[in-house]
């Protein structure tokens, strides 16, 4: 249950604490409608060779938090405060050259689509060759065989000829393997993968993931994994974090958290999804409303006016006036009482769920 | 126990009043030419898009299509909206041949076949508000309802769920979902009887798909519509629809009604798409593990599609015959009646785990092999 490969990576000059570690990070965009709250008061930890798995809506803050990570915002308009800790070094204040000899190199990241973060300009083996020159100090024809390599281990074919392509000869899956190949070229200590799989075919995600997982095995990475998809975060993921509007509400093992959730929230996503297995007669659920607008969030817990369980909360507007806090480990967000949570998904949401 | 219910006579259930069917579909083709060459651009191939199509729906009935991208599912689905016109085959609608009908033929026909797209951003004008937008079909088609055109649009709305004081409001003013129900209370406007719907939900977050898929159904239901409803979303489509057709480069593979398709495929495709959905297993046991199949890479090119059976280069049970015949699609011993499946060496109709997966991906069966011991798959 806790940490699955240990002797990956390189010992930790801070001691034994978790690979990235993020502590009450704020992330706020000057707009001309205002100042966009878009990540507010989060914090969460990554351990070696484990996937956090980020599940959210869109407008929950789940890309925000990595782009900062990386520190990929635009600092003009951008007001980051908090710490963000990988290995013991703190990245939030940490200049630019220095982030530059983190990216693609401790940390890599693997986009959405792979179509615009893909050069058109440079051939596919060139651009995984680019980081390997950079970051290794690897003679040009060290990296073209690295980058060859690579694409063989991502299981493109012909991995010598497909080298000397361009990513418009690639197919979608295809180009999504390069991606890959170009994250994981240095051994990255972390990867963050933003919706990796969402622009892809059921087929092709399914290899993808399984990809992942088993690159993830052999080189023991850490994997902050983002996506809007609970069967993928279910298939991926050992710990999951449930955001909504900038904060997360719910946190624990995946296990813990799909099999007895105790936000409302991670409730109403559950309910409002169907299943391949999910009775056929019982309507969908859906959560009621939208979600909303990050230049004026709700007042107390940001899902309060689209809970239906608030009612049930001791004290009469509590969630509108107070904000509920996440607590470390397991914990939900929310004012219920963990009875209350218990008794509520056993007996009136996991019935729905079929 | 619904499985008795529908056993005899799954079509005739459904069926409208006249017993025959809304939409018949045969032998649909459409290529789009492929042009190149200089000085003069020839056309020097096609893509084929749509190949040899047969469907048929009937009136107040649900038909799923799915597939992956490129299959053919949404040039199937503008063709049948006839917002192209068909290279071959027929499309019937209501016992009239409208594959080649002009403007003017199809004029009467427009207005019973109306269609929702997917992104309901760029589907809706910017420029005109709600009320133009979802009169405007009234105003091509010269209706006149009782009362005006406002106060239909306003009923419109009601029944979709938004409120009809926004009736001057712009489509910017609107979130993705409630978008998404001005273009189903368009698409309502002419009272059709046909509802092509293509991917109306996937542009959308998952707690607002439920919203609009149960405002589908309740139209579907209440007002008797039958539904095209083309995804790429296995679990939706099933919840949506009582029949199911796979495509697989431009063909249908398997067609049946939903308890077949999803319970007891047979096509070897059918079962590595059901496999590779993502899924949440909510059982704290993992007593029904489902299958696992990897295929290996992506569908091949529309352009140049395999000889014989399409689906044959990343099928692990091709032989060569697969390779110089084509497979019928036909009702394969043992399936019921309306389940068509076009393989000549069809799979065991479960989709429970085998002893062995089935990883064709030459990179996941190296790092499977080379990593000592299977990984524990994670039991979630």
């Amino acid at each position: 249950m806790t940490t699955l490969t240990k002797e990956a990576g390189a010992p930790n000059p801070a001691g034994t604490g978790p690979l990235l570690s993020v502590r009450d990070l704020h992330v706020s965009f000057k707009t001309e409608d205002g100042v966009v709250r878009a990540v507010d008061g989060l914090s969460f930890d990554v351990e070696r060779g484990r996937t956090l798995g980020i599940v959210g809506e869109s407008g929950s803050g789940k890309s925000v938090t990595n782009l900062t990570i990386l520190g990929l915002h635009n600092p003009m308009f951008t007001t980051v405060e908090g710490e963000i800790l990988l290995d013991g070094r703190e990245l939030t204040t940490a200049r630019e050259s220095e982030l530059e000899k983190l990216r693609g190199n401790k940390v890599a990241m693997i986009f959405q689509d792979p179509l615009t973060a893909l050069s058109p300009y440079y051939t596919v083996g060139r651009q995984i060759a680019e980081p390997y020159m950079k970051h290794i100090g690897a003679s040009k024809k060290e990296a073209w065989a690295r980058a060859v390599e690579m694409l063989g281990k991502v299981g493109i074919p012909n991995p010598r000829e497909r080298a000397k392509e361009y990513p418009h000869q690639f197919s979608g899956g295809m180009r999504q393997r390069a991606m890959i190949a170009m994250a994981l070229v240095c051994d990255p200590d972390l990867l963050i993968a933003d919706e990796p799989t969402t622009a892809l075919d059921v087929t092709v995600q399914a290899q993808i993931l399984d990809l992942l997982k088993d690159l993830q095995q052999e080189f023991g990475t850490g994997i902050v994994f983002i996506t809007h998809d609970l069967g993928v975060i279910a298939d991926m993921a050992d710990d999951i974090m449930v955001m909504y509007a900038g904060g997360a509400v719910e946190r624990g093992t995946t296990d813990e958290v799909l099999r007895a959730p105790r936000h409302p929230y991670t409730w109403g996503l559950l309910n409002s999804m169907p299943r391949l297995d999910s009775d056929l007669a019982a309507q969908l659920s859906p959560i009621p409303g939208s979600p909303p607008s990050l230049l004026t969030p709700p007042s107390g817990c940001r899902f309060h006016p689209r809970c239906t369980f608030q009612e049930r909360v001791e004290g009469t507007g509590r969630c509108v006036r107070e904000r509920p806090l996440l607590a470390p480990d397991r914990a939900s967000a929310c004012h219920l009482t963990e009875e209350q949570k218990r008794t509520i998904f056993i007996e009136e949401i996991k019935p729905r769920l079929g | 126990m619904k499985e008795d219910l529908v056993l005899p006579a799954p079509r005739e259930k459904s069926a409208g009043a006249d017993g025959e069917p809304l939409l018949e579909v045969s032998g649909l083709v459409k290529h789009f030419p492929v042009k190149g060459g200089f000085p003069i651009r020839r056309t020097v191939g096609a893509v084929q898009a749509v190949d040899g199509v047969d469907i048929t729906v009937h009136a107040g009935e649900s038909f799923g299509l799915v597939g992956e991208s490129g299959c053919g599912k949404s040039t199937t689905g503008r063709l049948i909206a006839r917002l192209l016109e068909p290279t071959g085959g027929t499309i019937t609608y209501r016992g009239q041949d409208i594959s080649h009908a002009n403007r003017k033929q199809l004029a009467p026909i427009r207005s019973e076949i109306q269609m929702i797209f997917q992104d309901p951003y760029s589907s809706l004008n910017p420029r005109q508000t709600v009320g133009k937008i979802i009169s405007g079909p009234m105003e091509i088609n010269g209706i006149n309802p009782e009362g005006g055109r406002e106060k239909r649009v306003r009923e419109l709305l009601e029944i979709v769920g938004l409120n009809p004081e926004h009736y001057n409001r712009f489509p910017h003013e609107f979130s993705g979902g409630q978008r998404q129900r001005i273009g189903v209370a368009r698409a309502l406007a002419l009272e059709p009887k046909l509802i092509v719907a293509d991917e109306p939900v996937s542009a959308l977050d998952v707690s607002i798909q439920a919203q609009v898929v149960n405002l589908l159904q309740k139209v579907q239901r209440e007002l008797g519509i039958a539904f095209v409803f083309i995804a790429h979303d296995l679990a939706v489509v099933r919840h949506f629809s009582q029949r199911v057709a796979v495509m697989y480069l431009g063909k249908i593979i398997e067609v049946g009604d939903r308890e077949s398709i999803y319970t007891r495929p047979r096509h070897p495709y059918t079962h590595a798409l059901l496999s590779a959905v993502p899924e949440v297993n909510l059982a704290t046991d993992d007593a029904t593990a489902r299958e696992r199949i990897r295929l290996a890479g992506d569908v091949p090119s529309p352009i140049s599609p395999p000889s014989g059976c399409r689906f044959r280069t990343r099928c692990w049970k091709a032989q060569d015959k697969c390779a110089t015949e084509e497979p019928p699609l036909v009702q394969i011993s043992g399936n019921r009646e309306g389940h068509l499946t076009a393989c000549h060496f069809p799979e065991e109709p479960t989709t429970e785990a085998r002893d062995e997966d089935i990883v064709l991906d030459p990179a996941l069966a190296a790092l499977e092999e080379g990593t000592p011991g299977p990984e524990p798959a994670q039991e979630a």
